[in-house]
């Protein structure tokens, strides 16, 4: 059975002397330099060379029984430390050979580059612009490709948007009840019992229901599509880049805005007020739910909520709920056919897409907060 | 050489070799030990290129070259970064050693997995279709890169290829795959083979003509 060139074999173990050969500084080398042998050679062969500046330096490999590719680098990192070639002695034709081959492969060392230009916060600046340019741009291309819908009704394949619909919309109903359930649920718990000090636990209705149909229903719904939704289509469209499909959607004449972001926006649009009252009717029934174990009969609550809540607060939410599932979508797809090239290109957009979508639902909320509060509603 | 028609078996045969895939029946010796059972001692002393390089994305092509280093040897990093930089000037390389695998090319992304699995100077090589998906020009200079290290490195390469120039060019000894037999039907220098084979299977493998 032949022996498998071991990391390290205790009677061959690579070992390293100097000294001084007719006024040259010789390293006299021994035993297996290979991988595993160098590594408690390699400083005190590199600091010895270094010493012996000045001085002629000398190899000595005469009792050298292996030497591989990296034993011949320490070899050459060692001349590189001394300044100067080294002569060799005891060296075989075959260890000599390798020696010149790793000279001529391993790069000379270079003083390491600093990255010229411009400074990291002036980049950063950079980055904000294009990525903002790119933002742009991106809604240029989506209103053209509305626009130009009509035109191309082919490219728009209504399967694809029942397909997306019913991923984004009909699949993410049960996690949408559950959430809106609870959320409800904790959110009346929470303010009960502070209210009821003062006697006051029934306007709980009041603060739940508002809350959901004004904010947290179609905010969640939003966070809720992006983590689901948009990093899907950022994913879906990712990887078709990374595969070149959507090159090849370009080279048959086929718009990629009308045939991928389209379908995956107006399905996104689409199912928006349906997870976001989904959600709010989820949260209602949880509320009631506290409030009945509060003593509450469930016509009063009702009653309570009809009085509190008013449409417009209702169709408030669910305009906001319809520009964010679109600033979202359209995040998704943005990022998915701004993917790079590489496996790490895919995880890069998905997370970019999740990410940019809840910020920009969130800062378009406070958009929707400032211009609802101008116009009084 | 590990020689073959499309889905003769040529890449199950190396999984088995490399352990990847254990065998129906029998055992595989690699180096005198059976890849199956020892497979952690023997995996150091075998490196392996896949059909597209196989390299980590998110590594550079010298981080990708330092990780058996890393795994298996105690060099320091600068050590570690030197015998890396080795290992891909060796294969032309050294000027690209900080570049992503996705900015280079297909020819690069081989040649750079070879440079990965000669990290740890192994005596055994196993190449997956090296010339698959590149153009002639590139394919031949990997055949002369195989040469070379062969010569230099005194490395044994084992080979899966259908690729004829390649076969002529590097192989010294070939064995030729078939589905319908499901084995083995030829073995010998390439040469040999393509002149004096009997089997109209091989000879039409050698000569490029239609069964």
């Amino acid at each position: 059975m032949r022996a498998l060139p071991s990391r390290e074999q205790p009677n061959d173990r690579a070992t390293l002397a100097c000294a001084d050969r007719a006024g040259a500084v010789a390293l006299v080398f021994a035993g297996r330099l290979d991988a595993a042998g160098i590594a408690r050679l390699w400083s005190p062969a590199v600091k010895a060379a270094s010493g012996a500046k000045g001085r002629p330096l000398l190899f000595d490999l005469s009792a050298v029984s292996v030497c591989d590719t990296a034993g011949a680098t320490l070899l050459v990192a060692a001349e590189d430390a001394h300044g100067a070639p080294a002569t060799l002695v005891g060296a075989a034709e075959t260890l000599a050979s390798l020696l010149a081959r790793v000279r001529q492969a391993l790069p000379h060392p270079t003083k390491p580059q600093r990255a010229a230009g411009l400074g990291s916060p002036f980049r950063l600046l950079l980055a904000g612009f294009a990525a903002a340019a790119n933002g742009i741009a991106f809604l240029g291309e989506t209103v053209v490709a509305i626009i130009l819908a009509p035109r191309r009704l082919r490219m728009l394949r209504a399967d694809d948007i029942l397909v997306v619909a019913d991923q984004a919309g009909v699949r993410a109903m049960p996690l949408i009840v559950i959430l809106g359930f609870l959320i409800g649920l904790i959110l009346a718990f929470q303010s009960a019992i502070p209210l009821q000090t003062f006697g006051a636990v029934i306007f709980v209705a009041n603060l739940v229901a508002i809350g959901l149909f004004r904010e947290l229903g179609p905010l969640l719904a939003a966070v809720i599509l992006s983590g689901r939704t948009a990093s899907a289509f950022a994913a879906e469209i990712g990887t078709m880049k990374v595969n070149e499909e959507v090159d090849a959607l370009s080279t048959m004449g086929l718009d990629p805005m009308t045939m991928l972001v389209l379908p995956r926006l107006f399905a996104a649009v689409l199912v928006m007020p349906m997870l976001t009252i989904g959600l709010e009717l989820a949260g209602l029934v949880g509320m009631a739910v506290v409030l009945h174990l509060f003593g509450y009969p469930l016509g009063v609550v009702i009653r309570q909520v009809q009085q509190a809540a008013t449409v417009g607060d209702f169709v408030g939410g669910l305009v906001k709920a319809l520009c964010f599932a679109a600033v979202v979508a359209a995040i998704g797809c943005s990022r998915g056919l701004s993917t790079g090239r590489g496996p790490r290109a895919v995880g890069i957009s998905t997370t970019a897409a999740v990410v940019g979508g809840i910020v920009a639902t969130i800062l378009l909320d406070g958009a929707f907060a400032l211009i609802f509060y101008r116009l009084g509603l | 050489m590990i020689l073959g028609g499309s889905g003769c078996g040529k890449s199950t045969l190396m999984k088995q070799l490399i352990g990847l895939l254990p065998p129906n029946s029998g055992t595989i010796e690699v180096l005198g030990h059976d890849i199956v059972r020892e497979r952690a001692s023997v995996l150091p002393s075998i490196g392996v290129m896949f059909q597209s390089g196989a390299l980590f994305g998110s590594m550079t092509l010298l981080e990708n070259v330092m990780l058996p280093l890393e795994i298996y040897t105690r060099l320091a990093p600068p050590a570690r970064a030197s015998v890396a930089r080795t290992k891909l000037g060796l294969v032309g390389l050294g000027e690209s050693a900080d570049l992503l695998p996705a900015e280079i090319s297909g020819g690069m992304a081989k040649r750079a997995g070879i440079a990965r699995a000669l990290a740890l100077d192994p005596p055994l090589l196993f190449l997956d279709e090296p010339g698959a998906g590149l153009d002639p020009i590139t394919s031949a200079g990997l055949d002369k890169l195989i040469l070379e290290l062969r010569e230099a490195l005194g490395v044994t390469f084992v080979v899966v290829t259908h690729e004829l120039s390649s076969i002529m060019t590097i192989a010294d000894r070939c064995i030729m795959l078939d589905r319908d037999a499901q084995g083995l039907i030829a073995e010998g220098r390439p040469d040999r083979l393509k002149a004096e084979s009997a089997n109209p299977i091989v000879h039409a493998f050698f000569h490029r003509e239609v069964l």
